[in-house]
């Protein structure tokens, strides 16, 4: 598995540190939203624990440590390793996305 | 047929022809009593416990491939119950126990060997860690011994003693921790689960659930068919987030890839289990000779069954640190299995919130030795409809209610544990 960082161009994996699913969206509630405590916590037990977990294309979190150190976002595979698109993580950088192969 | 000496004798002078096939090939009924989803190690031993232990016959499992053509076939084989957490030390203590007495209630050889586990230490810390694991283990009646540099020595003179990085100082060892044959277990139950009356479906995945209007599982579709159930287990490991995306269900979930290896076969040169304290690298030698060894998951979310070149690469700088004349073997064999790892590490074994539907998953790369434990535990649930006591922690509201067991203390992330 290679990737290809958009700052560094195609790299193998050992350089880059996994973090996980991309799509999850941290909850974010007003103090004043007036949301029952139990709809808070379920939707911070969503966040935190709960994974679609896809058999297939999925946004995914990279780091690459061993290179740009910028944090980056793939698509990517889980069935074949195969990428499709990797881009900057959004407020890192304003690299343009790079297709896979290229 | 019992398997016994004089079977084989008889047997062998007839020229080995008068062996019969260990299990039936069924086609599927219209309905059962329960449906297992998954012929591994884990669906397989779950079908025999609910027919010998508590009495439900009318039993099928379902499997979409070949039987153990998943993780049970891909594991390194390793049993031991030398866990530190309430929940898990219990259970897996179960687990070794059914390990012990699994031939003779199966009636068939699993090669079970208690060869011995020995995870060694480098650091004054980690050697507190371990005496306190170790402390844990002997008051729930579990063996362990902490041993010190001299006194492996003895027994694995071949390990790097005086590394200046990582000294092995000594290790915690479980003399009743040992392999089975991974592959004799997944028969063994199959045979002594068909022998009282339990359908084994090969090449039969389930496509689909059946429910009827309150929601209730009352079935499943399969490639062959539509199969009616009073209720479905699940246990399919790493493909369970997409069992359960079909009866709609999100789970604290997520399927990474685990390399393992064996080398080509030497003479035998290591006497049981030994694992390297410093990186993660496990290593026993087969009674074929080959030395069986893995170290951690490849890290991103995989359902490919195969993994890459930099944990190949960490797992031999690990096997290389540990016991440098491993350099002298050449690798024979490599592959992946794809690991159900739960959020906190540790199993869950649970009704679902949907009727009818049981679950027992999230056994990260530690579900070969649960085999015994995790069949008993899941037909209790199945049968009872209640937790088994030994499995009564291994919840799925636990991450809900905040009642984690993470053995490790990873948190939240999947491909740490």
């Amino acid at each position: 598995m290679r990737i290809a960082c958009p700052f560094c161009g195609e790299r193998e994996n050992g350089e880059f540190t996994y973090l996980g699913d991309a799509s999850p969206k941290r909850p974010n509630f007003a103090a004043d939203s007036g949301e029952s405590p139990e709809r808070v916590e379920d939707a911070f037990y969503d966040y935190v624990y709960l994974r679609d977990n896809v058999a297939g294309f999925m946004r995914e979190y990279w780091y690459h440590g061993g290179g740009c150190r910028s944090w980056l976002i793939a698509e990517r595979n889980t069935v074949t390793h195969e990428f499709r698109s990797v881009i900057a993580a959004p407020g890192v950088g304003a690299a343009n996305p790079v297709q896979a192969g290229e | 047929m019992k398997y016994s000496i004089f079977s084989l004798a008889k047997a062998a002078l007839s020229g080995h022809k008068g062996w019969t096939r260990a299990w039936r090939d069924p086609a599927p009924k219209s309905h059962y009593d329960v449906i297992i989803i998954g012929g591994g190690g884990h669906g397989l031993a779950t079908a025999y416990f609910l027919a010998n232990e508590y009495g439900i016959r009318n039993v099928a499992v379902l499997e979409k491939g070949w039987i153990g053509s998943g993780n049970a076939g891909r594991n390194t084989t390793i049993i031991r119950s030398n866990y530190g957490l309430p929940g898990n030390t219990g259970f897996y203590e179960m687990s070794m126990k059914l390990w012990e007495r699994m031939e003779q209630d199966l009636n068939y050889n699993a090669m079970v060997s208690q060869r011995g586990i020995i995870n060694l230490y480098h650091s004054d810390a980690q050697r507190d860690a371990f005496a306190r694991r170790g402390n844990t283990m002997r008051i729930n009646g579990i063996d362990a011994e902490l041993l010190d540099a001299v006194q492996i020595r003895k027994e694995l003179p071949f390990l790097n003693y005086d590394s200046p990085r990582f000294p092995i100082m000594g290790g915690l060892m479980q003399r009743r921790g040992g392999t089975a044959r991974h592959d004799a277990v997944v028969w063994g139950y199959a045979r002594a689960a068909d022998q009282r009356g339990v359908d084994i479906i090969q090449n039969c995945e389930v496509t689909g659930f059946v429910r009827d209007p309150n929601g209730k599982i009352t079935g499943v579709e399969t490639s062959r068919g539509k199969i009616s159930a009073g209720k479905v287990g699940m246990a399919v490991a790493g493909n369970t987030s997409r069992v359960a995306a079909m009866a709609g269900m999100k789970l604290p979930i997520e399927s990474h890839v685990l390399q393992a290896f064996v080398s080509e076969a030497i003479k035998p040169l290591i006497p049981g289990v030994i694992t390297f304290g410093a990186g993660h690298f496990y290593i026993s030698q087969s009674d074929k000779g080959g030395l069986v060894f893995g170290g951690d998951l490849d890290g991103y979310n995989s359902y490919a069954q195969r993994g890459n070149m930099p944990v190949v690469e960490d797992v031999c700088e690990g096997g290389m640190a540990v016991m440098p004349m491993i350099g002298r073997v050449r690798m024979l064999r490599q592959w992946g299995g794809i690991m159900d790892m739960s959020m906190d590490g540790t199993p869950i074994i649970d009704k679902t919130p949907i009727d009818g539907l049981y679950l027992n998953a999230g056994w990260c790369y530690g579900g070969f030795k649960a085999t015994p434990a995790s069949g008993l535990v899941f037909a209790h649930l199945l049968a009872r409809d209640e937790p088994h006591p030994e499995a009564a922690r291994f919840r799925l509201d636990r991450f809900r209610r905040g009642a984690m067991i993470d053995e490790k203390g990873q948190g939240a992330q999947p491909n740490l544990h």
